[in-house]
């Protein structure tokens, strides 16, 4: 199992040990954050990912997989370089927040079934309606990778845009 | 003269040169309360925070003295942890975030106190997956408590062991559930367990006794231990004791977070006085009170509640929906609730039909799927209020969506039944006409 996935760098298994070592009690509590940790090296959770993380914590595949297809944040396929969310819920909707969305629909091109994250035709964004971000005052709030930005609107939505091409 | 805040736990989180590094804390006289406090009797901090009266800050409002006092030293055979819930994922709520990037090490501090009165040895935060930089300033914060020895082992020489370890979610609302943080915590999917039996404070994480508290409430309890329980409860009223942190958010000119007395002002003080007015002068048409699973307010309604007088005799008042004290128990009083402190005001502009379709939406995502009620009723309150927003019904649709909704409340596992429901009722019985409206104009058409 753990044999035949190609060599994972030495730091990135140093972080999975350091990780499980934070749950002393149920190793199977680091499911969550062996995700996390892989998401962010690799970019999304592979069919790999699962078998690796499973037999990492000494688990079955599916109970990797049930927590993938649960939790909105795991994605099983690769995003654009640009991951952009937008908060949809209620204070930001009252704040402009579907004016937002549709702007940065408009600026990278991106199409698709919009109740998912939808990419733009070059796959360098990836835009996606999310629910509440929890910056309810300065609306709309708008999340592209792990930077944060608030009161993001029309104007706003081009510099982003921009600085993302530069 | 507008009201003073009184800033307890956003005492320094705004002040200029305020970091979020320890030395910084360590300026401001930080982990002196720690320090008395190892050097007190566990049991003696459990009974000041009973003293204290402090409430949950996260939504029930439930007493943190009770909740401790649920594990019981004497009988208790196996460990005990604690799990601090920064899942701050109620909409319009955004209070936790302020705290945990800008005065970290005060949330840390109330922690490590709340674990060594618990006699808790392993703690975890639990933070949301969107506050990826919270994380990370929790992490660093988390380090340099274990260099100076706050944390690890022998804390400061007194005998005390305590590790606490940063833990993220991935973006479920579900998670902000104690039970359902829990199982999240050990690796699953975060379905709420049924209580009884699974009270965290008995079968709780890897069905051990543990307490589960809202950052606020954590930050609070440094400040019952530093001033002592009966001071204050002298802070705020009577059973509604403190500051609180209130998030308002909507039509306001001045959106933002406030600190108060509990009860210390009007809900009309606080969107005029405070936030400056409704936008653009607009007439107040509604406001949600405590996030958004709290119960609408309507702006014209009167309210009749019970409440002391000067002479201390209950007497039933009537009040109008700016005379409401912003407190636990006047907002029960009136038939909605004071929640996680987020204050969604709503001016003459707003469609109802609209906001409650948005709001149902968010339910409809969030449903964790596990009791068939909310896992079927949510969506279809989330299809029928986009039927009815978009004019494709007929006004019995109205009397389905309410009937949905009284379907789902009291018939789920955990309170996201209710949580989705209260908006749909409360909305319905402020509002029917407006939703009725839109039949009716497609008849006409």
């Amino acid at each position: 199992m753990i044999e035949s996935v190609p060599a994972l760098p030495q730091d990135f298994l140093a972080q999975v040990d350091e990780t499980v070592s934070h749950y002393p009690v149920s190793k199977r509590s680091a499911a969550l954050p062996l995700l996390h940790l892989w998401q962010e090296r690799f970019g999304f959770i592979s069919q790999e990912a699962i078998d690796w993380i499973a037999a990492r914590l000494e688990l079955q595949p599916i109970h990797i997989l049930e927590l993938v297809t649960f939790y909105p944040m795991f994605r099983q396929r690769p995003f654009g370089k640009f991951h952009i969310r937008v908060c949809r819920t209620l204070s930001c909707a009252l704040g402009g927040s579907y004016q937002t969305f549709a702007h940065f629909k408009k600026l990278t091109g991106a199409t698709g079934d919009e109740h998912g994250p939808i990419d733009s035709p070059d796959g360098r964004f990836t835009v996606e309606f999310v629910e509440c971000l929890a910056s309810c005052g300065t609306p709309p709030v708008v999340m592209i990778n792990n930077d944060f930005y608030e009161k993001v609107d029309a104007n706003k939505v081009e510099e982003l845009v921009r600085r993302c091409g530069e | 003269m507008p009201i003073a805040e009184r800033r307890l736990i956003l005492k320094y989180a705004d002040q200029p040169g305020y970091t979020p590094d320890i030395e910084c804390y360590l300026k401001h006289g930080g982990y002196s309360v720690l320090k008395k406090a190892l050097a007190t009797e566990p049991a003696t901090l459990k009974d000041e925070v009973k003293k204290s009266q402090l409430r949950g800050r996260g939504g029930a409002g439930f007493s943190c003295g009770l909740k401790w006092s649920f594990i019981d030293p004497a009988k208790n055979t196996k460990p005990v942890y604690l799990i601090c819930n920064a899942d701050e994922s109620e909409p319009g709520t955004f209070k936790d975030r302020q705290i945990i990037h800008k005065d970290p090490h005060q949330l840390l501090e109330g922690m490590i106190i709340s674990c060594f009165a618990n006699n808790v040895h392993l703690a975890y935060i639990y933070i949301r997956g969107e506050f990826p930089t919270g994380a990370k300033i929790l992490e660093q914060a988390l380090a340099e408590a274990r260099a100076k020895n706050f944390l690890g082992k022998n804390i400061l020489g007194s005998g005390y062991d305590l590790d606490i370890f940063i833990h993220r979610g991935a973006g479920a609302y579900i998670c902000g559930e104690e039970t359902g943080l829990i199982e999240s915590l050990e690796g699953k999917r975060p379905y709420p367990r049924i209580k009884p039996p699974y009270f965290p404070a008995v079968l709780g994480l890897y069905m051990c006794p543990t307490i589960v508290n809202n950052v606020e409430t954590l930050c609070n309890v440094k400040h019952v231990i530093e001033m002592g329980g009966e001071a204050y409860a002298k802070i705020g009223k009577p059973n509604n004791t403190g500051t609180r942190i209130l998030c308002v958010s909507g039509d306001v000119e001045r959106p933002g977070y406030y600190e108060f007395e509990v009860g210390g002002l009007t809900l009309g003080q606080l969107i005029h006085e405070v936030c400056g007015g409704v936008k653009g002068g607009r007439k107040l048409k509604a406001v949600i009170p405590g996030g958004s699973s709290s119960k609408v307010l309507r702006a014209d309604k009167r309210f009749k509640i019970k409440a002391k007088n000067a002479a201390g005799e209950m007497e039933e008042k009537e009040l109008g929906l700016e005379d409401i004290p912003l407190d636990f128990d006047s907002l029960a009083a009136v038939g909605s609730m004071a929640g996680s402190g987020g204050v969604i005001v709503m001016d003459e502009t707003r469609d109802m039909v609209e906001v409650l379709a948005n709001i149902s939406e968010f339910y409809a995502h969030e449903s964790c799927g596990q009791c068939t009620p909310c896992r079927e009723g949510v969506l279809w309150m989330k299809k029928l209020l986009h039927r009815i927003n978009a004019g494709h019904c007929t006004t019995a649709d109205v009397g389905v969506l309410n009937s949905v909704a009284d379907n789902i409340a009291g018939r789920t596992i955990c309170a996201f039944g209710e949580a989705a429901s209260w908006p749909v009722q409360s909305f319905l019985a402020n509002f029917r006409p407006d939703f009725e409206a839109r039949a009716e104009k497609v008849r006409a058409a």
